[in-house]
Order: structure tokens, then sequence, then C-alpha cells
């Protein structure tokens, strides 16, 4: 039951990243070229995700706990911290010469582009490695914390 | 490189967002969670990490991303568009970048830009223009400095 929910709600995810346009690399580089042929297009999907969960999030909340599980589990860090700037900006800079972020490069999979079949391995191995060094920087930082 | 014009497309940007968006607010009424793609994607990665009911799901999710081009091609009758850039070498340090980025970032245009901005995360409005800002000079230098894109 949980997994054919979960199915269904990446399909309509997936679904929603193509109607969009998200999906097309060629359509995210031209909304981030300010200067050059600029379509505006990715902006309504950002609101119109945005203004849609915002709003379904707060009804979801209302209840005491998930369908599915026990509790809301919300990512918990409230503090900003150079992880998380860092991170951004090299996102951002893969994001700018490929045009795929996560979601949209694992939708494309099956249409087998050569560009994301290369893309995805090399995703999953940063994903890993991102991972891995945000952990190894939270220990560090954890080790400091409790010796000063 | 890749340079393809697009058409702008309020209408259909602004479904295809609301259907992204509602699935966000489907997995947080089941599951509780954040949909956040390099997330899910992480924790795919961890079967043993927090137990097979806690990484199953994510799965299906994933698997259910992989086969939106499908349904949408028999619903449709038409091939998905998209261009995607054959600079392979170029491709592999992009999604290099971009995992490592939003792994490290904790989130990416779903986690921070999607669910964080809708929570209201001070953290994720910071990670939005942080990521935006770079990606725009990314592209700006890529295309009208270097002339590569």
């Amino acid at each position: 039951m949980r997994v054919l929910l979960a199915l269904a709600w990446g399909l309509l995810f997936g679904v929603g990243l193509i109607v969009s346009g998200m999906a097309n690399p060629a359509k995210v580089l031209n909304f981030l070229d300010l200067a050059g042929s600029w379509d505006p297009s990715l902006a309504f999907v950002m609101g119109g995700a945005v203004v849609v969960s915002f709003v379904g999030f707060r009804l979801a909340w209302r209840r005491s706990a998930p369908i599915l599980v026990a509790r809301f589990e919300l990512p918990a860090a409230t503090e900003l911290d150079p992880k998380l700037v860092v991170g951004a900006v090299v996102f951002g800079v893969g994001w700018g010469i490929g045009g795929f972020c996560p979601g949209p490069a694992i939708t494309s999979l099956g249409l087998a582009a050569p560009g994301t079949l290369v893309f995805v391995p090399a995703m999953v191995a940063g994903l890993w490695l991102g991972f891995r060094a945000r952990n190894a920087k939270l220990r560090s930082f954890a080790t400091k914390e409790s010796t000063s | 490189m890749l340079s393809a014009s697009t058409e702008f497309t309020p209408w259909a940007s602004l479904l295809g967002g609301g259907a992204i968006g509602l699935s966000a607010v489907l997995v947080m009424l089941f599951f509780g969670r954040t949909a956040g793609i390099s997330g899910i994607a992480v924790q795919a990665l961890r079967p043993l990490a927090a137990g097979l009911d806690d990484w199953s799901w994510r799965v299906a999710f994933l698997a259910g991303l992989v086969a939106a081009p499908l349904l949408v091609s028999v619903v449709t009758g038409n091939a998905v568009d998209q261009t995607v850039s054959g600079n392979l070498p170029a491709m592999a340090l992009a999604g290099l970048l971009v995992g490592f980025g939003s792994a490290l970032g904790s989130g990416c245009t779903s986690g921070h830009g999607v669910c964080g901005l809708a929570r209201l995360s001070k953290r994720s409005f910071v990670a939005v223009i942080m990521f935006m800002a770079s990606a725009f000079v990314t592209v700006y230098v890529l295309r009208h400095i270097v002339g590569a894109l």
C-alpha cells in the first residue's frame, strides 16, 4: 500500500516536472539566461508549486500525525551555516552547466539522452560524497564543541 | 553546446508546478516528510540506515519519477520534448556538482525551492537565493563571456 502510494506520488511529481517544462534542460537554461534568450516559465513552476504546498502543508499539519507513519519529521536545523551556503552555490553552478537538478534528471532517465545517462551516475556519486562531507564536518564541529 | 530556443509557457508551467506542489503535499500527508528529491535519493542509497519501510517508499517514489515520461507519452501520444546537452564531460561535471552541492547544502530545487519556501524556512530562503544567484552567474559566464553553452 505505502509503496503503491509513493509510486503514485512520484509519478505525479514527474508528470508535473514534464508538463511544467522543468524536465527540459534547454528551458531551464533559458530561464537562467537573464541576459539572453530569457524564458520566464520556470518562475511559474516554482510559484505554482510553492502556493499549493504552502496551503496543503498547513492543511496536512492539522492532523496530529501523517496517515502512514507515526509523526511528521521536518528538517530540524534552523541556523545558517557554511555547508548550506557552499552547498547551494556548488549546486547552482552544476545546475547552470547542465540545466538539470536532481528531480528532472532522474525523471529523464528513461528518455535515455546520452547527457542524462552521464549526468545521473555522476550526480549519485556527488550525492554520496556530499552526504559524507556534510556528516564529516558535523562530526568535527561536534568534537570541537565538546572539547572547548 | 546547448542553446535551443524555448517558448514561454506560463499556463503549462503553472499547472505542472501545481502538480509538483500537490505531490509534495501528499508526501507530507502520508509520509510526514518533505519531498526533497536529493534527500530522497540520498536515503534511497542507504537501505540499512532507517529500516525497510523508510527505504522502500523512497525507492518507489523515485521509480514513479522514472515512469512519468512513459505515462505522459502514452496519455498524450507524443514523445516528451527535451533537449539535453551532448557535451558529456560537461554533463559529468554538472552531475557531480549538482549531487555534491545538494547533499552538502541539505536540499535542491524541490527540498529548499518548493518545500522549504512553503515551510517559510530561513535556511531554505538563503539556499534558494544562493543557488539561483550562482546558477544565473554560471549561465551568464558560460553563454556570454566564454560563449560555450
